[in-house]
């Protein structure tokens, strides 16, 4: 586990996930893969024509047409990523990281990653891509999929890198929550954060005892809360008030049944929390 | 993973599938019509076909964005059946047609598809597009002038009209220019009216009214194998097609069990069998379909237009649906085929030109295919045949010769092989060292042996070296994939 893995595209949280990248590195001591995926949509059809009429040696035309079109479209989307590429390479050694390497791939991120995430000790992912509309607060498509399928940790970068200090845990007992505790009580990534730990719901000094014990050594300024209501209201409230710079939760509990229908924690916080978001499976 | 894949499959490309389906609903009726007539059923057999093919397909098929309803290659099997023994026979082989089709989809016969040579699929398509250029002679031959006069003007109206404007099918305005043109001339000529029963309302769910017996079934069970090889024939051509055009990927086992339903449905709501088509799927892709949602589109389309729209169609000329058919089968034809039969292999050639007369010859799609397929393992038999050599090399004083053999030998070579020995020469030792030749049937083992016994009665001792890794070929699974090196061990010795 020698680097991290940054996935960048043309959106505006490129710089942000560089920034966040950056911090990562710098505190893990490791290098930086920038990964950028050219991803194609054959789904959609980049040629239409109504007139339906085909003429002599029909197919053999459609065929040159749609694969002169293709050929195109992959050569600009190649030529556009190996320059985002070269930028983000100047960014980065511009905040003092020596190793970088890049990656240009054609498929799918959710699937390259898949393949490779388990080498990596980390991904930084921006909230959207190009494709999403912050207007709406929606996520990313690719999101989602990315935190479901990672096995390793994935830090999900917000609009803009602030200076990160204050570190939010949102802890609820369970076992992903329990794993969270004990990597920021031992990861660099979170050493000498001011760390706050919130429950949300009805306090169980059991649980909150055991997060307190874990946490003393590391974070003696630590403070542990339980907050009554629901994860998704109290936490956001909590990040705004006590001007948290970072949110670290475990992922996805329960099944996906039950998502269905009452919509996932984890999905609703990394929306409604304008701050970057440190996910553990 | 599959939520996402489903979305893609029917949302990825909404306005494009829906504009698209439209187009081809246009280019579907006409074949639907015309080969009713021919298959010798009312019109609304093949229309009804049409829309319950195409909107099943769009669940079920393998291949997202290829059109499937009622085509020529399956209505010319059916001719006799519908003459000798009526609709209600045709239903239930329609039906039965579905079922052969499941089980060979589950069976994953697409499979053999690898032995359908590239000379056999351009035969293929060309004897396609002929037979439904010949379909349309009986609509204009016999008739009066006019009726040639609206088919030229269909045809200049369809490849004249993209030039104005793409926006609109051509061959929609070609239809309603001809059609308002007769009407308003009150000329004569006949119209679709003609041709038989229209629909008039949904399909309506019906078992064929037909005693369910052994005697029905040795009357239906041919016709509905020889439907089926042709429908899963021809769509599978078009599933490959469609894949280059849109360069992804189809599952054709699932494409095969889904033609296999799609019939079935057909069959229990009244419409003949079909399967997938070149010409319309070309269209498809060129209109901007790519989804599900272009082919369900299609079939809803022109359910709507034929229910909904019943006394217009009635008026429509026959002459213009002709220069629909003919448009589209001129755009099926592989016209660089007539250019390659002179920059082709002979042999190539002859496959192309044999699949062609014996389709056109038989109106049957799948026996045009078997002859193309035979024809070009015969062909590659004699060329490998001809990759064996035979060296050989004399001590004069031993009275010894050894004879070398390098290359393929089997059913084909292996009267090459023993004509290149000498047995007429005086020898003490014969020796015949096969340890870099191949012996890949028992033909060819029976040919060494008699190598042997021939040299044995002139009285000559024979000594075979290599003989192990030579018939190491012989067995019939050479499970060389699994072995990194092996391919080289086996080619090396």
């Amino acid at each position: 586990m020698t680097t991290l893995f940054a996935c960048i595209d043309d959106s505006r949280y490129t710089h942000s996930v560089l920034d966040h990248a950056a911090w990562a590195a710098l505190r893990l001591g490791i290098g930086v893969e920038l990964l950028h995926v050219l991803e194609r949509h054959p789904e959609r059809a980049s040629l239409t024509d109504f007139s339906g009429s085909i003429g002599m040696g029909a197919s053999g035309a459609l065929l040159t047409e749609l694969a002169a079109l293709d050929e195109q479209r992959a050569k600009l989307a190649m030529e556009q990523g190996r320059r985002l590429l070269d930028a983000a390479c100047a960014h980065l050694a511009g905040k003092g990281i020596e190793s970088v390497h890049t990656r240009l791939r054609h498929g799918e991120l959710v699937d390259i990653l898949e393949a490779e995430c388990a080498d990596r000790a980390l991904t930084v992912i921006g909230k959207r891509g190009v494709a999403a509309d912050f207007a709406k607060l929606h996520l990313g498509s690719n999101l989602e999929r990315v935190l479901r399928t990672s096995g390793q940790p994935v830090l999900v970068a917000s609009r803009a890198y602030r200076a990160i200090k204050r570190l939010l845990v949102a802890f609820d007992g369970s076992e992903s929550s329990r794993k969270l505790v004990d990597m920021v009580a031992h990861s660099p990534l979170a050493a000498g954060l001011e760390c706050h730990v919130i429950m949300a719901g009805s306090a169980d000094a059991a649980h909150m005892g055991w997060a307190e014990e874990r946490l003393r050594e590391s974070h003696a300024a630590c403070q542990v809360k339980v907050i009554p209501g629901d994860a998704a209201d109290v936490i956001p409230a909590y990040a705004e008030t006590h001007g948290m710079n970072l949110l670290a939760m475990g992922a996805y509990g329960h099944s996906k049944m039950r998502e269905l229908f009452l919509g996932s924690t984890t999905t609703t916080l990394i929306r409604r929390c304008l701050l970057p978001v440190l996910v553990v499976r | 993973m599959t939520t996402s894949t489903w979305r893609q499959d029917w949302l990825g490309n909404i306005r494009n599938d829906v504009l698209s389906g439209m187009v081809v609903a246009m280019a579907l009726i006409p074949e639907a019509i015309a080969f009713s007539i021919i298959a010798g059923v009312d019109p609304q057999v093949g229309l009804y076909a049409a829309f319950c093919i195409a909107v099943t397909i769009a669940f079920t098929g393998g291949r997202v964005g290829m059109i499937s309803a009622a085509t020529g290659s399956t209505a010319l099997v059916m001719v006799t059946l519908v003459r000798d023994h009526g609709l209600q026979y045709l239903l239930l082989t329609t039906l039965l047609t579905g079922v052969l089709q499941f089980v060979f989809g589950y069976l994953k016969v697409a499979n053999l598809m690898r032995f359908v040579s590239r000379s056999v699929v351009t035969g293929f398509v060309n004897a396609l597009a002929i037979l439904i250029f010949l379909a349309q002679m009986p609509q204009v031959i016999g008739q009066s002038w006019v009726v040639y006069a609206l088919v030229v003007a269909g045809l200049a109206i369809i490849y004249g009209f993209p030039h104005l404007t793409k926006v609109v099918p051509s061959p929609l305005v070609s239809i309603i220019v001809l059609t308002v043109l007769c009407v308003w001339v009150g000329v004569d000529v006949p119209t679709v009216a003609d041709m038989g029963k229209l629909p008039d309302s949904l399909p309506i769910f019906m078992w064929p009214d037909v005693p369910l017996n052994l005697d029905t079934l040795r009357i239906v069970l041919p016709y509905a194998v020889t439907i089926a090889a042709v429908g899963l024939l021809e769509t599978m051509m078009t599933a490959t097609i469609v894949d280059d055009f849109t360069d992804t990927p189809s599952d054709k086992h699932r494409e095969c069990m889904g033609q296999g339903v799609a019939n079935f449905v057909s069959g229990l709501f009244g419409g003949m069998a079909g399967c997938a088509m070149i010409g319309q799927s070309v269209i498809n892709v060129k209109s901007g379909g790519r989804g599900r949602l272009s082919t369900l589109v299609a079939g809803i389309f022109l359910l709507i237009l034929v229910v909904f729209a019943k006394p217009l169609l009635a008026m429509i000329p026959m002459a213009s649906l002709v220069a629909v058919m003919v448009m589209v089968s001129i755009g099926t034809f592989n016209w660089a085929s007539f250019r390659n039969l002179r920059e082709y292999p002979r042999s190539s050639s002859i496959v192309m030109i044999a699949t062609v007369v014996v389709v056109v010859a038989t109106s049957n799609l799948a026996t045009g295919v078997l002859v193309g397929v035979l024809l070009s393992a015969l062909f590659f038999a004699r060329k490998v045949g001809q990759v064996l050599h035979v060296a050989s090399e004399l001590n004069a004083e031993e009275r010894v010769r050894e004879y070398r053999v390098t290359g393929q030998v089997f059913f084909a070579s292996a009267n090459a092989f023993t004509h290149s020995f000498d047995f007429s020469e005086a020898l003490d030792v014969v020796r015949i060292d096969v340890s870099r030749a191949h012996f890949w049937d028992l033909t060819a083992i029976g040919a060494l042996d008699k190598v042997v016994l021939k040299f044995r009665r002139e009285g000559a001792r024979v000594d075979v070296h290599g003989l192990n890794e030579a018939s190491a070929t012989l067995v019939d699974k050479l499970g060389v994939h699994d072995k990194s090196d092996a391919v080289e061990r086996l080619m090396s010795h």
